[in-house]
């Protein structure tokens, strides 16, 4: 042991990419602590595998104020009765007009609505000649629930609207033809919506709840003040203790997406790389979010419970077990904030519509957003003292 | 850096309070480079905190003062770089195997061969061999050693250790302090709270601290020396009867059993003696005069300052 026998060599120390060098160290640690924690390792698996056999059937309610596009070949008296009937049933509510089909399935595709009403040229015309013309109804199936229910009340609806028209009179049966078109999902098969969603709220809870527990449980264990003792940074630290668990959040979301395929049948139209990188961002938001809670709470019991405050919203405004567009407005408010929504919409979007970069921009920035408001929050709150 | 003036730890009038509760009061400490620099004081009397004030761990309330030349309120940053600190609570990773957190200490610290450092330091320590074992698995000795190993690994300049030795056996607390007097010959300043008089005795200087208050600071010599204390040793039968008899008589400041002796100390020479005089030729009893232990010197410190300070 002693000094005289084995001097030690001295070695060079080295300031250049000072900063990797440091992150690097954090982050191998981390890896080799998670390795060693091997009922975390198993929950890594078990978790999305419980919650998909869980979570097969879907919930049901009722939604209204759909968010709904009329695409208006035709702008006449008809026309405007009819969508003023579809808007009194207090399902649709109707954000835009367009007059280019193009724009029509741009809204669609993007999310913005989930209903689309197309009045074909020659609409008004055609009912007066009795030719019984097509309404085309096209409704965004990604989220069965409530496309369905919103569908199924059309028939009834207008007719009895229109009863009062001074066009129509009352007629022994449908003037027109209304062809319901079940965009992306034609099925309403549930699963579809579901996995995608669960690919969200599995890697919202175990990021989450990983990182909230990185600091608190240093602390608790008596190395933070090793750890703060010697040349590191909070950036450092930060990185990582998040980038090891980036990994972890993708092998969950593979896990998830490759059990939907093969068990559910879910189909990933778009873009996979597309999907893996907006994965990426959102694993990173809540890994952010989650060290974030771990630089204000005081223990690790608190870090869980500050965990469940930010996963229940999570799970109950994004859009996840309840319609989005159902929600009051002030729950709408609160769901943007939280990056499940965003992260909903975004893989919904892409692996059941095929939607592209362009439609789920917004998104995406937001997701950018809510990380960087976390990871600043977390640096500043990083305490490098211990008093 | 320093300009070489040979101070390692330079600091004035430190304060600190936690909860309105002062911990360390106006403390003023010089430790010369190359020394060893013990820290000794009951528990709760403020070691720690000063230790952790010296590395940048926290903030003093007043006060101001350089370690290795470094401003300890300004260059933190730089002062970690270059000093080593073991805290009194084994703080590697339980969970890392002995190779894995040197190599983690080499990593923060930026050595250019992460691997090659903490290999030199397996073998230095002598731990060749248990290489792969989880840190947490290690016994009490193994484990001072490997935190004395890691906090060296980055060659510092200062080893700020607290309390390295608490609960070690004499074998590994010998070998340990072997470690430190090495260390010390190659250069490093080394300042070390203890508990234990004879590790006191092995360091170049001492200050004892009690209540937040350095209250002497010297060689040991000097400590006892300065402490103006008169101490007899008693030996013989029947020592606690003595103990009760001579407990709060005038001159006598302190009674306190040694194994089979009494010491019975006091400053001042004149009460003591009168005070004891009734004793001295009493059949059965030794009586010499002795200089007065470290803890003797210590002890009625402690005592002295108890009615100071609380």
């Amino acid at each position: 042991m002693s000094a005289i026998d084995h001097p030690t060599p001295a070695h060079e120390v080295r300031e250049r990419f000072g900063f990797w060098k440091r992150s690097y160290a954090m982050l191998i640690k981390e890896f080799i602590q998670l390795r060693r924690d091997r009922v975390s390792f198993a929950m890594i698996v078990m978790l999305p595998v419980m919650q998909l056999m869980l979570f097969g059937y879907a919930i049901n309610t009722t939604p209204h104020n759909l968010p709904s596009a009329v695409l208006l070949q035709e702008d006449s008296d008809l026309a405007r009765s009819v969508l003023k009937a579809l808007e009194n049933t207090k399902y649709f509510r109707f954000l835009y007009e367009v007059h280019d089909v193009d724009d029509f399935d741009n809204l669609l595709k993007s999310g913005k609505v989930l209903f689309g009403v197309e009045i074909p040229r020659g609409f008004e015309r055609a009912v007066r000649r009795g030719d019984k013309p097509a309404l085309l109804v096209a409704a965004d199936a990604t989220d069965p629930v409530a496309a369905s229910a919103a569908l199924g009340s059309l028939g009834m609806v207008v007719q009895t609207a229109l009863k009062h028209d001074l066009y129509i009179g009352d007629p022994p049966e449908m003037p027109f033809e209304i062809r319901a078109h079940a965009r992306y999902n034609p099925a309403a098969n549930s699963s579809l919506n579901i996995v995608p969603g669960l690919v969200g709220t599995i890697l919202t809870m175990t990021m989450l709840i990983f990182t909230a527990l990185s600091v608190t449980r240093e602390v608790e264990r008596g190395t933070m003040e090793a750890l703060l003792s010697m040349p590191i940074k909070p950036v450092e630290v930060m990185f990582g203790k998040i980038i090891p668990y980036v990994l972890v959040g993708f092998v969950q979301a593979f896990l998830i997406i490759g059990i939907g395929v093969v068990m559910f049948g879910v189909p990933v139209l778009g873009n996979l790389f597309l999907l893996a990188l907006l994965s990426t961002l959102f694993i990173t938001t809540n890994l952010s979010i989650g060290y974030t809670i771990s630089t204000v709470v005081q223990n690790q019991l608190q870090a869980m419970q500050m965990s469940m405050m930010f996963f229940l919203p999570s799970i109950l405004l994004s859009g996840f077990m309840f319609p989005f567009a159902g929600m009051p407005a002030w729950a709408q408010y609160l769901g943007e904030a939280l990056p499940l929504t965003h992260y909903l919409r975004i893989v919904r979007a892409i692996m059941l519509k095929g939607a592209t970069m362009q439609n789920v921009r917004f998104d995406a920035l937001a997701l950018a957003a809510l990380m960087l408001v976390a990871m600043t929050i977390a640096v500043t709150r990083f305490r490098r003292t211990l008093d | 850096m320093n300009g070489g003036n040979g101070i390692a730890i330079d600091v004035k009038g430190l304060t600190k309070s936690f909860g309105g509760r002062e911990v360390v009061h106006d403390l003023s400490m010089q430790v010369k480079r190359g020394s060893i620099y013990g820290f000794l004081g009951p528990n709760g009397s403020g070691k720690t905190t000063t230790i952790r004030i010296l590395c940048g761990l926290l903030t003093p309330d007043s006060g101001e003062g350089t370690c290795l030349g470094y401003d300890i309120r300004r260059d933190a940053d730089k002062i970690k770089r270059q000093v080593g600190y073991m805290t009194q609570r084994f703080s590697l990773y339980q969970d890392l195997s002995v190779r894995e957190n040197l190599e983690f200490v080499a990593r923060l610290y930026g050595l250019a061969d992460a691997r090659g450092a903490a290999r030199d330091m397996i073998k230095r320590l002598g731990l060749s061999g248990r290489e792969e074992q989880l840190a947490g698995e290690l016994s009490g000795g193994w484990k001072q050693r490997l935190a004395l190993g890691a906090c060296t690994l980055p060659s510092p300049k200062l080893l700020l250790l607290d309390e390295p030795t608490a609960g070690v056996d004499p074998k590994a607390r010998r070998d340990f302090w072997n470690e430190i007097h090495a260390l010390a010959a190659e250069g490093l300043t080394v300042l070390v709270s203890t508990h234990y008089m004879d590790e006191a005795e092995r360091c170049h200087e001492i200050a004892y601290i009690a209540y937040g208050h350095l209250l002497t600071h010297g060689t040991v010599e000097e400590v006892i020396a300065g402490s103006a204390l008169t101490t007899y040793t008693v030996t013989g039968d029947e020592l606690n009867e003595l103990t009760a008899a001579l407990a709060g008589k005038p001159g006598v400041d302190m009674v306190a059993p040694f194994g089979t002796s009494l010491h019975v100390s006091g400053r001042d020479v004149a009460a003591l003696e009168s005070s004891i005089a009734p004793w001295r030729d009493k059949s059965g009893l030794h009586w010499h005069k002795s200089s007065p232990s470290l803890e003797d010197v210590f002890i009625e410190l402690m005592n002295r300052s108890r009615d100071n300070f609380q």
